[in-house]
């Protein structure tokens, strides 16, 4: 079994201040973290890989700083871990980043073999886009589960997953065969503690790095320039105030909180 | 994969604004409407038709209700195939009727199957694709669609634009726009579409569908969420909130602390690691809002919070502000709402 996640370092958008004066973000002194969603699919192939065997690859684009997200997967139990950097991919839309990951994947391949199962966050916290991972699918035309709960059954021999996945009226189980492309929601699993070798494996384990001198790459087709989607202008919110204060007994309260909310009584 | 065409690169030969009219056993979901009512505004600005798409088992029931909110056009591909959606065959249908038509804007629900559908069919179309707006508006000098989105958890908004690249592609989702119906309807055209794809072709196989959404459910469907924290103490008081949402016609919800002390499971989470929510209406029951809860939360319409401390930051984005128990006041409030209910039936 190979499995292979798309992981993206994301500034913790919790810890995100706005200047009200300026109307920009305040980036500085925020940590940036692995995609809460994504450290989930690194738990679930890890721990597909204790079960059934194999070897599991992670992969992410952005600055050479990504690493420390990439090291964070390591520790976690994955076995390889590749960072796509390269100024050629700066500003890269979600088109623009499913290209540049799918050729990333495609070398990943290329090295470490085919892979059986892809993975995603289902969206990253950051963006929200929730793109990304359905463009790659689309680039390897394979089957694509968006919002995976639970991995029922992985069968690498006979070449198919079953998989329940969210949907609008409750959830849905799927046979797809494999490959196929998975993104995930953190009630996937509970993250696990990782033992001590994994992490002394995962310290002395090199990233290795791809970017446009080892990965075959159609220039025309990355970064800000071939990127159909372009930030025209970026803004603060107006900042919600603190309203109205009810006042009075606990009595006076609900008799006047009821009256506001007769417009929503069923 | 199917045959899906191949698209043409002028974009001088893109016009009319296209909604995905999506529907689950024939029943459309509202958003498709709301995103018709959008598409009007847009179209008269740009002077264009619109045109309304749906896909699936039996799908043309809906065009009364698509001409009804603003489409000229209803276009329709039936096929037992469709009878649930699977990424794959909905994204080749829907890529070749796009590629054929060639519509300028393209309008998607940002639900579970919109959000599924849309990431795909634009990297068919290989054209620019923004997630989540909650403002179109056409640019009067160039007549791109401008769109506007939330970004870092609500804290910046982006305008964006899609220049050179068709069709411009979005998102919306459900409830940011309200879904009025024309003062004079008029009777559209009907075209149908076939497209062959045999269920032999398609290797996705749905095995089992659960229709409960009890575990796991999708906050952002309803109108009206209440939800709890720390301060309701156990369990067992959010049956209260239960009682206050069944009465508003809502659900419930918890913030990360209530999760973490095991009142509530975390497929109720609102927050930056829960799920993200902009209800008509919120009400927070002794929450104190850390800033990972209010990304979560803040841009719902009206919120009402009750906390004992009155310096809790959660007030801060409060529209209205009730210092005092939770405990004490939801069970008060619920029998005034029943009072009210009782009177407002005789």
């Amino acid at each position: 079994m190979h499995a292979l996640i798309f992981i993206k370092q994301v500034p913790d958008a919790s810890q995100v201040r706005v200047n009200y004066e300026t109307g920009t973000l305040i980036r500085e002194g925020v940590p940036a973290i692995l995609n809460p969603f994504e450290a989930h699919a690194v738990e679930e192939a890890v721990r597909l890989r204790e079960k059934i065997g194999g070897k599991v690859s992670v992969l992410t684009m952005g600055p050479p700083q990504a690493t420390d997200a990439l090291k964070e997967c390591l520790s976690m139990g994955a076995d390889n871990a590749y960072l796509l950097s390269d100024r050629v991919f700066a500003g890269s839309d979600t088109l623009a980043t499913s290209y540049a990951l799918y050729e990333g994947a495609r070398k990943i391949i290329e090295l470490e073999g085919d892979v059986d199962l892809f993975f995603a966050g289902k969206q990253a916290i950051d963006g929200d886009t929730a793109q990304t991972g359905p463009g790659i699918a689309t680039r390897f035309d394979i089957p694509l589960v968006t919002y995976l709960i639970k991995l029922d059954e992985v069968n690498i021999g006979k070449k198919y997953a079953i998989a329940t996945r969210l949907t609008e009226f409750g959830q849905e189980t799927v046979k797809t065969p494999l490959p196929a492309f998975f993104t995930v929601e953190e009630t996937l699993n509970e993250l696990s503690y990782a033992p001590l070798p994994w992490l002394i494996k995962a310290a002395q384990t090199e990233i290795k790095r791809l970017s446009s001198e080892n990965v075959a790459l159609d220039k025309n087709q990355c970064g800000l320039k071939h990127s159909p989607t372009k930030v025209k202008k970026a803004f603060t919110p107006e900042k919600r105030q603190r309203g109205e204060t009810l006042k009075g007994t606990c009595n006076d309260l609900a008799k006047q909180t009821s009256e506001i909310l007769l417009p929503f009584v069923k | 994969m199917i045959d899906i065409g191949k698209k043409d690169p002028d974009k001088t030969h893109y016009k009319d604004i296209w909604v995905f009219v999506e529907q689950t056993n024939g029943e459309p979901q509202q958003v498709s409407f709301e995103l018709l009512t959008k598409a009007r505004e847009l179209a008269e600005k740009l002077n264009c038709k619109i045109a309304a798409v749906s896909i699936g088992k039996s799908v043309e029931h809906i065009a009364e209700e698509a001409f009804k909110y603003g489409a000229d056009k209803f276009y329709i591909i039936e096929d037992e195939v469709f009878s649930d959606y699977r990424t794959e065959p909905f994204r080749d249908a829907l890529s070749r009727i796009l590629i054929k038509y060639k519509p300028e804007i393209f309008l998607i629900g940002a639900t579970t199957q919109g959000r599924d559908l849309s990431g795909t069919v634009a990297t068919e179309l290989k054209t620019g694709l923004t997630a989540d707006t909650t403002q179109q508006e056409i640019d009067s000098e160039t007549g791109n669609l401008m769109m506007t989105r939330p970004t870092f958890g609500g804290s910046l908004m982006a305008t964006i634009i899609c220049p050179d690249d068709r069709p411009q592609m979005s998102t919306v989702r459900p409830g940011v726009f309200k879904a009025i119906p024309k003062e004079t309807p008029q009777k559209g055209e009907v075209i149908r579409e076939t497209i062959d794809i045999k269920e032999e072709d398609i290797v996705k196989k749905i095995l089992k569908k659960v229709v409960s959404n009890e575990g796991n459910i999708n906050l952002s469907f309803y109108d009206v969420i209440v939800a709890g924290g720390k301060g309701m103490g156990s369990k067992e008081n959010f049956k209260m909130l239960e009682n206050l949402a069944d009465l508003l016609g809502g659900t419930w919800a918890g913030s990360r602390k209530a999760v973490e002390l095991g009142y509530v499971p975390q497929s109720r989470q609102v927050g930056q690691t829960g799920q993200t929510v902009h209800p008509k209406l919120y009400i927070a029951c002794g929450i104190s809002g850390a800033i990972q809860h209010l990304v979560g939360m803040q841009s719902s319409d009206i919120i009402i919070s009750v906390n004992k401390d009155e310096n809790a930051p959660i007030f801060d984005v409060s529209t209205y502000c009730i210092v005092e128990d939770a405990l004490k006041f939801i069970p008060k409030l619920i029998d005034e709402l029943k009072q009210n209910k009782k009177i407002n039936t005789q």
